[in-house]
């Protein structure tokens, strides 16, 4: 009888190390989720080897009678490698289902080698092809975890990107900035605005910024709400403040929800706003002559 | 030790630089000295330089908006100048739009618009 | 008869949270001495100048309310390196609060504020809990991410 519930597991895997990865990589083929065409084979090879050895110091400290925790510090090393594995096959467009379905694959050369090395000890051989099918599980359901919260991550920064691309200042004239909202206006969206304008204000020494509001598709209290405070901190850092491109349609709704813009000047068109900004500053837009 | 903030008549106007480490009981002394100097400098205008200030909290808010009142009482303007865009958007938060007060970017700007007047 | 008391905030509720530093309450100077040396800490951990302006300018509410309502108290900073989280927490053994709901409420003073001040704190500090008890004091807490 072995000491402890994990010898046979080690054995086998301290003795055929190489051949192990080789199988795992051939099951993963045969379950057509080595994306060959994503990874080169020598790439692949690395992964599942790195991610093997990382597995194995984990059965070797990590298990105490039966039990395990991914958690403890006796599995950082599998964790590390599978974030950096996660993160390459995030980025290169491989499935949530691809990713479980590379580690499941690694049960099948376990339990061969297994079976070959305890074939007349059925009892133990049941045992310990329990514990593998535990321990691979869970080193897939953890891997599942890891790949999805590095997905989310990935969805969080574009989504960032999205926000800063979304909200250009645009400086139209010496002092004169713009500001063309497009799309919705919800809470986050206009504190981002607000803060990336009013340093700009600060950066470019602006005296007139029009708030252009000709692609928001409808302005309800809250969006006038959201332009109104912004409107404000612009006045409070000594800009004056144009909301233009009110359409008559929002100019309707905006009386209907009795949405009072107190004193900040509003433009139907970003036209008349722009002479209006301009002749603040000192400037005046002229025909030329013979034109 | 309101004696930490200088009040300076330049131009027409009275430039009044507000330190960070500005007390209640230091700025409510120097809304008094303030309304004394406008009366007696007959100024224009009274420029409020807050371009020090990490934050302007309720209180604060509300001295300088009393002292505009104050000084509209004395036939001045008072302008705040140099507010930084972290503070605008706190005093946005705590619903201090503050409308009685002009404002301006600038010591600059704020002298060029009084010249105007 | 026993003074009327309230369950201040201890270890339990501050959990792994490390005092910092502790501070007296009494004069208008030392309510921004203690703003000043959150904006500090913060700043030194990397927080940005909206969230230090944010939190300093909730701090000088809550501070000034213990000097001006209470006639003093205590203020002390709490940090939890390991959650990157800074905890302040003011302590008054003034009035109490009869209606913390109403003094909550934008626009209501209990003598010549704006009536801004603690819901404002409320407001930018996000994470914000009050304790009080008529004749026993006040106890504020408040947190913000590093």
């Amino acid at each position: 009888m072995p000491q402890s519930a994990t010898a046979n597991i080690l054995t086998v895997l301290d003795t055929d190390f190489k051949g192990i990865i080789e199988e795992w990589l051939g099951t993963q083929v045969k379950e057509g989720v080595k994306r060959s065409d994503l990874f080169s084979d020598a790439e692949s090879r690395n992964q599942n080897r790195e991610l093997l050895k990382a597995f194995s110091k984990g059965v070797r400290d990590g298990v105490t009678g039966e039990d395990f925790d991914f958690d403890d510090n006796q599995w950082d090393d599998l964790r590390a490698v599978l974030a950096d594995v996660s993160r390459e096959r995030v980025n290169r467009g491989v499935t949530p289902t691809e990713m479980a379905t590379f580690v499941l694959a690694l049960k099948t050369p376990l339990f061969k080698r297994l079976e070959a090395m305890l074939d007349s000890d059925h009892g133990v051989l049941i045992r310990d092809v329990m514990l593998v099918t535990r321990l691979v599980d869970a080193f897939a359901i953890y891997t599942n975890e890891i790949f999805i919260l590095e997905r989310e991550q990935i969805i969080d920064r574009q989504r960032q990107e999205m926000l800063e691309l979304s909200t250009p200042v645009v400086e139209l004239w010496d002092r004169v900035l713009t500001l063309p909202l497009i799309g919705t206006l919800d809470s986050a969206r206009a504190q981002e605005v607000m803060e990336n304008l009013l340093q700009t204000i600060l950066e470019r020494q602006a005296e007139v910024v029009i708030m252009d509001i000709t692609g928001v598709g409808t302005v309800d209290t809250q969006v006038a709400q959201h332009l109104l405070r912004a409107a404000a901190a612009v006045r409070l850092m000594g800009a004056e403040c144009i909301i233009s491109g009110i359409s008559p349609m929002i100019a309707q709704t905006m009386v209907q929800l009795g949405i009072d813009v107190g004193t900040v000047s509003t433009r139907s068109s970003i036209r008349t706003a722009l002479s209006d900004a301009l002749l603040t500053v000192g400037y005046v837009i002229k025909k030329t002559e013979g034109q | 030790m309101a004696g930490v903030t200088s009040i300076n008549l330049v131009e027409h106007a009275l430039l009044v630089s507000i330190q960070d480490d500005i007390t209640d009981t230091e700025i409510l002394e120097l809304q008094d000295r303030l309304s004394t100097k406008i009366s007696e400098n007959r100024v224009d205008g009274v420029i409020l330089d807050i371009s020090a200030l990490e934050i302007v909290d309720t209180f604060v808010g509300r001295v300088i908006a009393q002292l505009a009142g104050i000084s509209r009482l004395l036939a001045a303007d008072t302008y705040v100048v140099g507010m930084r865009p972290t503070v605008a958007v706190t005093l946005v938060e705590l619903g201090m739009y503050l409308p009685e007060i002009r404002t301006a970017l600038s010591l600059t700007h704020a002298l060029a618009q009084l010249r105007r007047v | 008869m026993p003074s009327p008391s309230y369950a201040a905030f201890d270890e339990k509720d501050l959990g792994a949270q490390v005092l910092l530093s502790q501070y007296k309450l009494r004069t208008s100077g030392d309510a921004v001495t203690v703003r000043q040396a959150v904006a500090r800490y913060m700043k030194e951990h990397g927080a940005t100048a909206l969230s230090v302006t944010r939190f300093a300018t909730a701090v000088s509410e809550i501070a000034r309310n213990a000097i001006v309502h209470a006639g003093g108290g205590e203020f002390s900073i709490y940090v939890d390196p390991r959650a990157k989280q800074l905890t302040v927490v003011c302590w008054d053994k003034g009035p109490g609060i009869e209606d913390v709901e109403l003094a909550l409420t934008d626009g209501y003073t209990s003598g010549g504020g704006l009536g801004r001040g603690l819901g404002g704190a409320k407001r930018l500090a996000k994470i914000f809990e009050i304790r009080t008890a008529i004749g026993g004091g006040t106890s504020v807490l408040m947190s913000v991410n590093l």
